[in-house]
């Protein structure tokens, strides 16, 4: 049995005029522990609904989804969540906002105990020169680097990410992508991530599971990714193999769907 | 460096000089009991030169009437929004509680504080506490219904946030939503705060009580007609001087 487990999970919305729409049909998923796994898709093909779900923000309509053998009920600090909008709290620091995610976790720790881990996660993302900062004086680089130093300071089972980079310029995007790879090396955290970004995939994961298009989309057999660790991206880009991957990727994608709308490739 | 705009200061000029003309132009052809701008000035002078003289409770200095005038603005305000704040969050919270109270407070609102404050002598039997009753009474809407509302906008983003970390109701509220929702909070103080000001013109002037509408009545009734012009420029001077105030609170908030 693997650690994370989504099985059979099918989910539909009713549209405005009452019809049933369906967003995902039979989507079965499993991660094994400290295993990064990737789901990669076109945007509006179920991405977002798909992490909520596993989040416990949304409720399956039919299926289940397992933790360590255990059903998931509704949201938990178990499951960190990096939110696509960065969603952090306007009116509080970079450090009260991590602080906020230790203090839901830590109880028994005193007061002065928090903070320092706190201010360890923020470190770790290279922000500790802005943990007074308010969210709106940093840029949006830094502000998903709070985000994600505010899910990993919740020392979750599971850290899942919603598309963190997307909306990051590619430089940018660049940087925190090694750094993201960085700190997973560091901490072997079971990671779900979702991205538009075969290459980001690549550069990421262990295992990548293509997300066909809606409506009713469903997850494709996952391709392994077994390059050694640390990856570097010049290096990425000259294998032959990873050319094939990307390959097999576009072929998944596309499957289902008469439609060739190019996903990202950025290598 | 910011050039001086001399149109800054020469076109309110010139909207002034507007009305005083019309004014004196008024006072002299169609409303002759009306004082002209010169008499109104002479007439007012003491009270203006020398604001907080007192030679009697109904003849005291402007200065003085308007702080008589604040303090009770302020007593009925500072009541208004220690009620209307947490019905405010109670409604935007709790779709029961919205359900059973809004079409009571959809009728009371509309409710002219001439009418509330028959009802406020009968309870209190007094004028005082009649008078910051029927102000809290009638400027409570805007802070209940703005605070309502913010809660109700909150970004599900924020809310996504308490759900991940599990936060308990308490710390939700303390964390997320009361800070998420003290921009429109502080919308509502400022509308509140001017309507609790256009009241106590009213109450004053049926109570009988000292400060700028009490006076202005008495003077009504004493046929010195200048002394209302001077009434009513104060009444309109500090409300402009409320509401700045209130705004500047208002965007230090807003900025967040």
């Amino acid at each position: 049995m693997a650690y994370l487990e989504v099985k059979n999970v099918s989910q539909s919305f009713t549209r405005a005029d009452g019809a049933a729409a369906s967003v995902l049909r039979n989507v079965d998923l499993a991660v094994e522990q400290a295993e990064f796994a990737c789901i990669v898709g076109r945007s509006g093909s179920g991405k977002t609904t798909l992490i909520s779900l596993i989040a416990g923000l949304l409720e399956p309509d039919a299926g289940d989804i397992l933790l360590e053998g255990k059903p998931v009920r509704g949201a938990g600090p178990e499951r960190g969540v990096v939110f696509q909008n960065y969603s952090l709290l306007p009116w509080m620091s970079v450090l009260q906002n991590v602080y906020l995610a230790v203090d839901a976790v830590a109880a028994g720790l005193s007061t002065a105990e928090k903070r320092d881990r706190a201010l360890h996660y923020i470190e770790l993302v290279n922000l500790k020169e802005a943990a007074q900062k308010k969210p709106r004086e940093l840029s949006g680089g830094m502000r998903q680097r709070v985000a994600v130093a505010r899910s990993l300071a919740l020392e979750p089972k599971v850290l899942l990410l919603d598309e963190p980079f997307s909306a990051l310029d590619a430089l940018t995007r660049g940087t925190l992508q090694e750094e993201l790879a960085r700190i997973w090396l560091d901490t072997r955290k079971t990671v779900v991530m979702i991205t538009n970004d075969i290459d980001e995939a690549i550069l990421l994961a262990d295992a990548i599971y293509p997300l066909t298009s809606g409506p009713g989309a469903t997850l494709g057999r996952p391709i392994r990714v077994d390059f050694p660790r640390p990856r570097e991206r010049r290096e990425l880009g000259r294998q032959l193999a990873v050319r094939g991957l990307r390959g097999d990727m576009l072929a998944a994608l596309s499957k289902t769907d008469g439609k060739s709308v190019p996903v990202g490739v950025t290598l | 460096m910011k050039r001086f705009d001399a149109s800054a200061v020469i076109l309110p000029l010139i909207g002034v000089s507007v009305v005083l003309l019309v004014w004196t132009i008024l006072s002299a052809t169609v409303a002759r009991d009306l004082p002209s701008p010169v008499k109104t000035w002479q007439e007012s002078k003491p009270y203006i030169l020398n604001p907080f003289f007192k030679n009697g409770e109904m003849n005291q200095g402007i200065g003085r009437f308007a702080l008589l005038s604040l303090i009770r603005v302020a007593k009925g305000f500072l009541l208004a929004i220690l009620i209307g704040t947490p019905i405010g969050f109670l409604l935007g919270l709790s779709t029961k509680f919205y359900q059973a109270f809004d079409p009571v407070i959809q009728v009371l609102r509309p409710i002219s504080p001439l009418a509330w404050l028959p009802l406020g002598l009968i309870i209190f039997q007094k004028s005082e506490p009649a008078a910051v009753f029927t102000i809290a009474l009638c400027a409570m809407w805007p802070t209940v219904i703005n605070t309502a509302v913010g809660v109700r906008s909150i970004s599900p983003e924020y809310l996504n946030v308490g759900r991940v970390l599990k936060l308990s109701r308490v710390k939700m509220l303390k964390k997320i939503i009361v800070p998420a929702t003290l921009p429109y909070v502080f919308t509502g103080f400022r509308l509140s705060l001017g309507l609790a000001w256009l009241v106590i013109v009213a109450s004053e002037m049926l109570t009988g009580a000292p400060g700028v509408g009490g006076f202005l009545w008495q003077e009504y009734n004493s046929l010195v007609y200048s002394h209302i012009i001077l009434s009513i420029m104060s009444i309109g001077l500090i409300g402009f001087g409320l509401d700045r105030c209130m705004g500047v609170v208002e965007r230090k908030f807003k900025s967040v």
